[in-house]
C-alpha cells in the first residue's frame, strides 16, 4: 500500500475519532453547568473543557470570555480551531476523498454524507436543544464510521491503519479527561468529596459513554478510584488505556505479520501493555495520578511518531 | 448542410452564403416529416407514455445518486462552487450498431495516423520534408518537445488513450471536431452514466439491446500493462498518476484507480533511483512499470520541465528516456492535437496510410495564412473562432451568438496574434431528445469516444460521453460552460 494511503487512512480515522471526543467533552459540560451550583454545577467547567480539547492557547488567542457560547463555538465550529468537529470533518473527508479507492463505498458514503449535513448547522445556534441535536448528530457520525468500518472493510492493512489512528487518538483522548480530572480523583484510602465531586466523576463516566458501565463492572456506587481503575486499568472498558493498548498492539502485530517485518511501533506498544497489566491503581495513585498520565500522553505521542516513521511516510 | 472538406474551405463557404445563415439542425429522433428515426423507436414511445413528473422525479433521484457519490468536478475560476455536479440529462442518445462501426473504423484510422505521425516527427520527420505539414506549425507549436528527438518510446507508441470529439450535421456523416490526445478525460461519466441509467430504467433496458460499456476498464488495464517496457517484469505494476484532490478530474482518477485495482499516486509517492521509478510503499519502495499520467506534459518532471512543479516527479523523464518506465500518454503528443495541426489532418491521414480519412474533418481556416485569415476578419460573425491550443470552450467566439461589441474586442485580439487562432463555420449539431423545464426538447449535442491502442490492437467500447448543450439554441456543451451530459446507447441489433 502507498505510504501515503496508509496515512490518510490513519488520519481519517484520528479526525473521526477527535470529532467524537470533542463531541463528548461538550456533553458532558453541557450537563455539568446545568446542575445548580450547589449540587455541583461550576463556571468553570468550560474552562476545562477547553483544557480536555487540548487547545487553549488557541482560545485565549481568539476569545476573552470562556462560557458556552464561546466554547461550543470554538470546539464545534471554530475555522481558525484545527480541532474543533467541522475542521475535523473537514479533514477527515480530504484525508477520504485521496484515499477513496481504500474505502468500501459506505465508509466514503458516510463520510461525505456526514460533511453535507455539517453544512447545514448555524455556528451561531448553539445552544440548548440545538447543541444536543448536534452533538447527536457527531456522536451518530463516528459511530456509523466505526461501525462501517468494522462491517464493509477487508481486514488487511488498510483496516490496520484506521483502528491504529482510531485507537491512538481514543487513548489520548481518555489519557487527556484524566489529566484535567486527576484532582477529583482520588485514593481509596482518600476522604471521598462531597456532592460536587460527585457530579464530576459521574461527568467523567459520561465524556466517555461509561455510566453504565460503570454499575455493571464495579457493582456498586460511584467512587473516584473505581472511575480511575476504570478508564485505566480496565481492559473490557473500550476506552481504557489498556484497552486501547491491548488493540493498538494486535493491530500492530497483524501489521508486522502481513508485511513479515517488526519495529520500534510494535516494540513500544508491546511495553506499554506489559507495564499497563502489571499496574494496579494503588501503586499509581502512589506514585502520582498526574504524573502517570503525563508520561502516559508522553509515550502515546511517541507511539504515534514511530507509527508515522515506520509506515507512513 | 453538407461540408465538403476536399475543396477550399473559402468556397464551402462561398456555397453557404447564398443560402440562410443557420440551417435546421439535424434531430436524430426524428426526420423532418415528424416520423421516429428506427433507432428510437421503443425510446420514443416512452417518451409519450412518460408524464413530465415522473421524468422529474427520476432526474432528481439522478442528480442526488451523483452527489452522493460524490462525482463532482471543480469550474476553473469559481471559488464558491468548489464541487459541482454536471447536469445529468435521463434521456439517453440512441445509436444503431451500423453508425457505431462505421465510426469505430474512422476512429481506429485516426488513433492511427496520430501515432504514425508523432513517431515521425520525433523521428524522421518525412512529412514536414515532404511539405504537407508546415515546419513552424511543429517547432513554434508549445506542445512540441525537443526533449523527444531521437528518443523511441516503448513499442513505438505516444497515445495510447485518445478522446476524438465528434460531432454530426446528417445522418451520413460523422466529422471529427478534436482530436484529444493528451489527458482526454470524461469517460468515468460514460461508465457512470451508464450505471445510474440501469438502476434508474431497468425496463428501458429491457426495451432495448444496448451494447455494454462496462468492459473499458479491463480494456484499459490490457492497453497499459500491454505498452510496459522492455525491462519490466512479467507481471508490470501499473499506476495512474494524479495531480492530487484539487484537479477539477480527481473524481476521475481515483475512480479509474478504483476498477483497475491499481494505485493512485501523486508526485511525492514516486521518486527515482538509478533510472528506475519506484513508489513509497509501507513495505518499502516498489518498482512501477507503467504510469497512466493525469499530468501535463509541462509538470512531469521539475528537472525538465517546469522547475517550479511540485506535482512531478524529479528524474521521471529519465527514467522514461532509458526505457524502465512508459508514459500513457508519451510525452509531446500536444504537438498533434492542436487545432491547427487539425486542419492538415486529411493530408495527413492520406501521407501516412495512403487512404481516404474514414471521418470528416471541420473546414478549419488557419488565421496564420493571410488569405485565410482576411477571410476570418470579413466574416467573424458567421464563424467560431478558436485558440489553437484553447481547450474546455475557453478563450473562443462564437460569431452568431455574439454581440458587436465582443466581436470587436476579438476582433482586436485576432489581428494582433493572428496564428493563435483558427476558425471554422459555424456546424448546426445534431440534437438528441431532452429533458428540459419544460418538457422534451431537441438539444445539440456532440460524442466524445475513447479509443485505447496498445500493443496488440485497438479497443474502443461501443459508447463515449455525450455532452448536451443545455439552453436552447446553445451550441457550447463544455461542462465548465453549462454543458450536461447523457448516456450514449448502441443498440446491439
Amino acid at each position: 500500500m502507498l505510504s501515503r494511503t496508509a496515512d490518510n487512512l490513519y488520519w481519517l480515522a484520528r479526525n473521526m475519532e477527535r470529532a467524537d471526543a470533542t463531541a463528548r467533552i461538550l456533553d458532558a459540560a453541557q450537563r455539568l453547568v446545568a446542575m445548580p451550583q450547589a449540587t455541583g454545577g461550576t463556571t468553570n467547567e468550560w474552562e476545562s473543557a477547553v483544557a480536555t480539547a487540548a487547545c487553549v492557547p488557541a482560545f485565549r488567542a481568539k476569545y476573552d470570555k470562556v462560557d458556552a457560547r464561546t466554547v461550543t463555538e470554538f470546539l464545534a465550529f471554530a475555522p481558525e480551531n484545527p480541532a474543533s468537529i467541522r475542521n475535523c470533518f473537514e479533514t477527515a473527508r480530504q484525508n477520504a476523498r485521496a484515499v477513496r479507492t481504500a474505502l468500501t463505498g459506505e465508509m466514503w458514503d458516510l463520510i461525505n454524507t456526514a460533511w453535507h449535513e455539517m453544512r447545514h448547522f448555524d455556528p451561531n445556534r448553539t445552544q440548548g436543544e440545538e447543541l444536543s441535536n448536534f452533538i447527536a448528530f457527531v456522536k451518530e457520525s463516528s459511530l456509523r464510521f466505526d461501525g462501517s468500518a468494522f462491517r464493509t472493510m477487508l481486514r488487511n492493512d488498510a483496516y490496520c491503519f484506521s483502528r491504529l489512528g482510531i485507537l491512538i487518538e481514543r487513548a489520548d483522548a481518555t489519557a487527556r479527561i484524566l489529566d484535567v480530572k486527576y484532582h477529583v480523583l482520588l485514593p481509596e484510602e482518600a476522604q471521598v468529596g462531597g456532592p460536587l465531586d460527585y457530579f464530576q466523576w459521574v461527568s467523567i463516566l459520561r465524556s466517555v459513554s461509561a455510566r453504565t458501565s460503570y454499575h455493571w463492572v464495579y457493582r456498586d456506587s460511584v467512587k473516584p478510584w473505581l472511575v480511575a481503575d476504570l478508564l485505566i486499568l480496565n481492559r473490557q472498558m473500550p476506552r481504557s488505556l489498556a484497552s486501547c493498548y491491548e488493540n493498538l498492539s494486535r493491530y500492530l502485530d497483524d501489521l508486522a505479520q502481513f508485511y513479515g517485518r517488526q519495529g520500534t511501533s510494535q516494540r513500544l506498544a508491546r511495553s506499554m501493555v506489559t507495564k499497563l497489566s502489571n499496574a494496579s491503581m494503588q501503586e499509581i495513585f502512589q506514585s502520582g495520578l498526574h504524573e502517570f498520565i503525563n508520561r502516559f500522553i508522553a509515550d502515546n505521542n511517541r507511539l504515534g511518531g514511530a507509527i508515522t516513521e515506520q509506515y507512513l511516510v | 448542410m453538407v461540408f465538403v472538406t476536399d475543396l477550399d474551405p473559402g468556397m464551402e463557404l462561398a456555397a453557404r452564403k447564398t443560402s440562410d445563415a443557420r440551417p435546421a439542425a439535424f434531430d436524430e429522433m426524428r426526420s423532418p416529416d415528424g416520423s421516429v428515426r428506427p433507432a428510437y423507436g421503443a425510446l420514443a414511445e416512452w417518451l409519450k407514455d412518460a408524464s413530465q413528473e415522473a421524468l422529474d422525479h427520476r432526474r432528481r433521484e439522478a442528480e442526488f445518486i451523483f452527489r452522493r457519490t460524490g462525482i463532482t468536478f471543480a469550474v476553473h475560476g469559481e471559488a464558491e462552487a468548489q464541487e459541482r455536479l454536471i447536469p445529468f440529462d435521463i434521456i439517453p442518445r440512441v445509436l444503431t450498431m451500423g453508425e457505431w462501426q462505421k465510426l469505430a473504423r474512422g476512429l481506429e484510422q485516426r488513433a492511427n495516423v496520430t501515432n504514425a505521425y508523432l513517431r515521425d516527427i520525433y523521428g524522421k520527420r518525412e512529412i514536414l520534408r515532404a511539405g504537407i505539414v508546415p515546419e513552424d506549425l511543429v517547432y513554434r507549436n508549445e506542445a512540441f518537445r525537443p526533449e523527444m528527438n531521437g528518443q523511441r518510446v516503448p513499442h513505438d507508441l505516444y497515445v495510447m488513450i485518445a478522446g476524438i470529439d465528434i460531432v454530426r450535421t446528417d445522418p451520413n456523416e460523422f466529422y471529427v471536431l478534436e482530436d484529444n490526445t493528451r489527458i482526454p478525460s470524461g469517460v468515468s461519466y460514460m461508465l457512470e452514466n451508464r450505471e445510474i441509467m440501469l438502476r434508474l430504467f431497468p425496463e428501458l433496458f429491457d426495451a432495448h439491446a444496448v451494447a455494454p460499456v462496462e468492459n473499458y476498464v479491463d480494456d484499459l488495464l490490457a492497453t497499459l500493462i500491454s505498452v510496459a517496457p522492455a525491462t519490466a517484469p512479467g507481471d508490470p505494476t501499473v499506476a495512474i498518476l494524479t495531480p492530487g484532490i484539487y484537479n477539477a478530474a480527481y473524481y476521475e482518477h481515483s475512480f479509474l484507480a478504483d476498477k483497475l485495482g491499481v494505485e493512485l499516486v501523486e508526485g511525492r509517492d514516486l521518486f527515482v533511483k538509478g533510472n528506475v521509478v519506484y513508489m513509497r510503499t509501507t513495505e518499502g519502495p516498489k518498482r512501477v512499470d507503467v504510469i497512466y499520467r493525469r499530468i501535463d506534459d509541462d509538470f512531469l518532471d521539475p528537472l525538465v520541465f517546469r522547475p517550479d512543479s511540485v506535482l512531478g516527479v524529479p528524474g521521471l523523464i529519465s527514467a522514461y528516456q532509458a526505457g524502465n518506465v512508459t508514459l500513457a500518454n508519451a510525452v509531446g503528443t500536444g504537438v498533434a492535437d492542436d487545432k491547427a495541426v487539425y486542419s492538415y489532418m486529411p493530408e495527413i491521414v492520406k501521407f501516412y496510410l495512403g487512404e481516404e480519412p474514414l471521418l470528416k474533418n471541420v473546414p478549419t481556416w488557419r488565421c496564420r495564412e493571410k488569405e485565410h485569415l482576411k477571410y476570418v476578419i470579413e466574416r467573424l460573425p458567421e464563424l467560431v473562432v478558436k485558440e489553437v491550443h484553447g481547450s474546455g470552450g475557453y478563450g473562443m467566439l462564437i460569431g452568431p451568438s455574439a454581440d458587436k461589441q465582443t466581436i470587436e474586442t476579438f476582433r482586436a485580439k485576432l489581428k494582433q496574434d493572428p496564428a493563435n487562432y483558427i476558425a471554422q463555420p459555424t456546424l448546426a449539431l445534431s440534437t438528441c431528445p431532452t429533458l428540459v423545464a419544460d418538457g422534451v426538447a431537441p438539444r445539440h449535442v456532440d460524442l466524445r469516444p475513447f479509443v485505447l491502442t496498445g500493443r496488440d490492437r485497438v479497443r474502443i467500447v461501443p459508447g463515449g460521453l455525450t455532452r448536451v448543450a443545455l439552453k436552447e439554441g446553445s451550441l457550447v456543451v463544455n461542462s465548465s460552460q453549462g454543458g450536461g451530459i447523457k448516456d450514449t446507447w448502441v443498440l446491439d441489433r
